[in-house]
């Protein structure tokens, strides 16, 4: 009954969002009597590996130049055969991009079932029960997966952190893949630069949408101000005004900040699943019908050119 | 070089719907309930059109499910696909099942590539195409995009967003990942999801919807097609979240500053 969670770095560093998934996988094991491995794949990786034993996992390290870039292709077999090694009958891995690309093909290779965006476990004991969204969230379902390994990706902010732990080690995994045969080729990485915290690590976040027409000089300087990150709406980023990764939503990134600015958003349903985590929600609209005055703790209906100047003047006279 | 392609087609639920627990718990309020194609199917639609008008060859749509579903394939030709292909399956669909029925599909077709949308709205899974991939062996690109936006000229003249190589072997994606964009390279036959901001989906004309009445809808039986049908992702019970507390109204920025800073402690 062990659990394999698969770990993700960016630039030498693990990912928040991996902390998380190992929070998870302390809770599977705890419920199920097994012990927590961690896999990790790169390349010249190693020096992160300690780092992830300091949970008390076991951490399978595969590094090796075909494990570079994350692909599916490569690094589900890897991940595949490390969870036959480690006998694990629980494979899991954050919700990030990496984790809903490889985890199902290596489930696949598995024949395991399983539950995308998981909030939480339920059921009793060893029989873990996944509850997830569907519907954009409209509805929260209880999963069974009726496989003998099942798998999960969860969703980072609905679980702590790890908790340390000792007994952690580190094994070096044989990788035997023949970069020959792979039929995916990666070309480039275009990153978005942003000096800005991580969307779904910010303590604050000022999303911007239509209202805004396009000018989020206001939002960012807002966000800038409270050393926050930016998001918008599905309809200022399909505009083009702002970057694809700012959207916040459903089907963008989904965030639980302390303090969340919906400035000239309406609130549509799909916005919201991404953003009502959140503790504090603030909307600034000039529509006083739009619908995310229904879900804001704060609502304030006002002109957002003349609104946002005077909150960040504010702000500052405050500090 | 011409190009076959297999795009699927899933019924599902009007976003715009309001979806409600049934009184069972494990389904939900169909009655007065519109349905139409997943959103993101219909982009896969349409960037397999795309492909089509660029490259030449074929474009065959392919759905699993009830009767029913035979009002999203004939929506798929209106918009342009060559023919149709039903499997009907009563009862719950999941990504174990969908892709080893599909992988059957594919094993008979032999297209070059397969497009499908990256989730469907009702399950949210994002799972079908990578699980597909893996049974085929073959290559996969998830969640495709493109550099240039949904308002650029590119996407005004209907260009394709997925770029065939010179020699036709194979397809430059964009793929939006965590952070930025990633372009990949993959050899054909290849298995490709679509995202959110690859095209706008064009509507379907008059004479589109009149030719489509006449297209092909091929039926097969899920039964008989040498696949285990057991369902392995089962849904216990359905609820609705948790509602937010919302509603307070502030009449200025100077109240709005106060209770952030007072009440909410957040300033």
């Amino acid at each position: 009954m062990n659990v394999l969670i698969l770990a993700e770095q960016s630039n030498g560093v693990i990912r928040k969002a991996t902390w998380h998934a190992l929070g998870a996988g302390q809770e599977v094991a705890r419920r199920t009597g097994g012990a927590l491995h961690v896999a990790l794949l790169g390349k010249g990786v190693a020096a992160l590996a300690q780092e992830l034993a300091s949970s008390g996992a076991t951490v399978h390290l595969a590094d090796a130049p075909v494990l570079e870039h994350g692909l599916a292709e490569v690094h589900a077999p890897v991940l595949a055969e490390l969870a036959k090694a480690c006998q694990a009958t629980y494979l899991g891995a954050a919700a990030t991009a990496y984790g809903k690309d490889v985890l199902p093909r290596a489930a696949a290779k598995l024949g395991a079932a399983m539950a995308t965006d998981v909030l939480g476990f339920a059921g009793d004991g060893a029989a873990i029960v996944f509850r997830r969204p569907m519907w954009a969230g409209n509805l929260i379902a209880e999963v069974e997966l009726a496989t003998p390994v099942k798998a999960f990706t969860i969703r980072p902010t609905e679980f702590p952190v790890a908790a340390r732990a000792g007994g952690g080690a580190v094994v070096a995994a044989a990788v035997s893949i023949d970069p020959a045969a792979l039929r995916t080729r990666f070309v480039e990485f275009r990153e978005v630069k942003s000096a800005r915290p991580e969307l779904t690590e910010a303590r604050v976040v000022v999303a911007g949408g239509r209202g805004t027409k396009g000018d989020f000089k206001e939002v960012e300087g807002l966000a800038d101000d409270l050393g926050g990150a930016v998001g918008a709406s599905r309809a200022a980023v399909d505009a083009g005004w702002v970057p694809n990764d700012w959207q916040v939503g459903q089907t963008g990134k989904v965030v639980a900040p302390e303090l969340y600015f919906a400035v000239g958003i309406s609130g549509a349903i799909q916005h919201v699943a991404g953003m009502k985590g959140a503790r504090v929600i603030v909307a600034i609209n000039k529509d006083p019908e739009a619908p995310i005055f229904q879900i804001a703790d704060y609502g304030l209906v006002a002109d957002l050119s003349k609104a946002l100047p005077e909150l960040r003047a504010k702000i500052k006279a405050g500090k | 070089m011409p190009l076959k392609i297999l795009v699927t087609a899933k019924r599902v639920e009007d976003p715009e719907s309001k979806i409600a627990v049934a009184p069972n718990g494990t389904g939900i309020i169909t009655t007065g309930v519109n349905y139409k194609v997943n959103p993101f199917d219909e982009i896969a639609i349409e960037e397999g059109l795309r492909l089509r008008e660029k490259h030449g060859g074929e474009l065959a749509v392919v759905s699993i499910g009830g009767e029913s579903s035979t009002a999203e394939l004939r929506a798929a030709l209106a918009m342009g696909a060559d023919r149709a292909m039903l499997v009907l399956h009563d009862g719950p669909l999941d990504p174990v099942l969908v892709s080893a029925l599909l992988a059957k599909v594919v094993e008979a077709e032999k297209p070059d590539l397969v497009l499908l949308g990256k989730q469907s709205i009702d399950d949210d899974q994002n799972q079908a195409a990578q699980w597909l991939a893996e049974r085929l062996t073959w290559p996969q690109a998830t969640c495709a995009s493109k550099v240039e936006t949904l308002e650029s000229e590119a996407e005004q003249k209907r260009t394709p967003g997925l770029v065939l190589s010179a020699d036709g072997t194979s397809l430059r994606v964009v793929r939006e990942v965590d952070g930025g964009v990633e372009l990949l390279d993959v050899l054909l036959p290849a298995v490709v999801s679509v995202d959110l901001r690859l095209n706008k989906p064009r509507f379907a004309s008059l004479p589109g919807i009149m030719k489509a009445k006449k297209k092909e809808i091929r039926q097969l039986r899920s039964a008989e097609m040498g696949v285990d049908l057991t369902p392995r992702v089962v849904v216990r019970k359905l609820t609705e979240p948790p509602r937010r507390k919302g509603g307070q109204r502030v009449a200025d920025v100077d109240e709005l500053y106060r209770k952030l800073h007072e009440e909410a402690k957040v300033l």
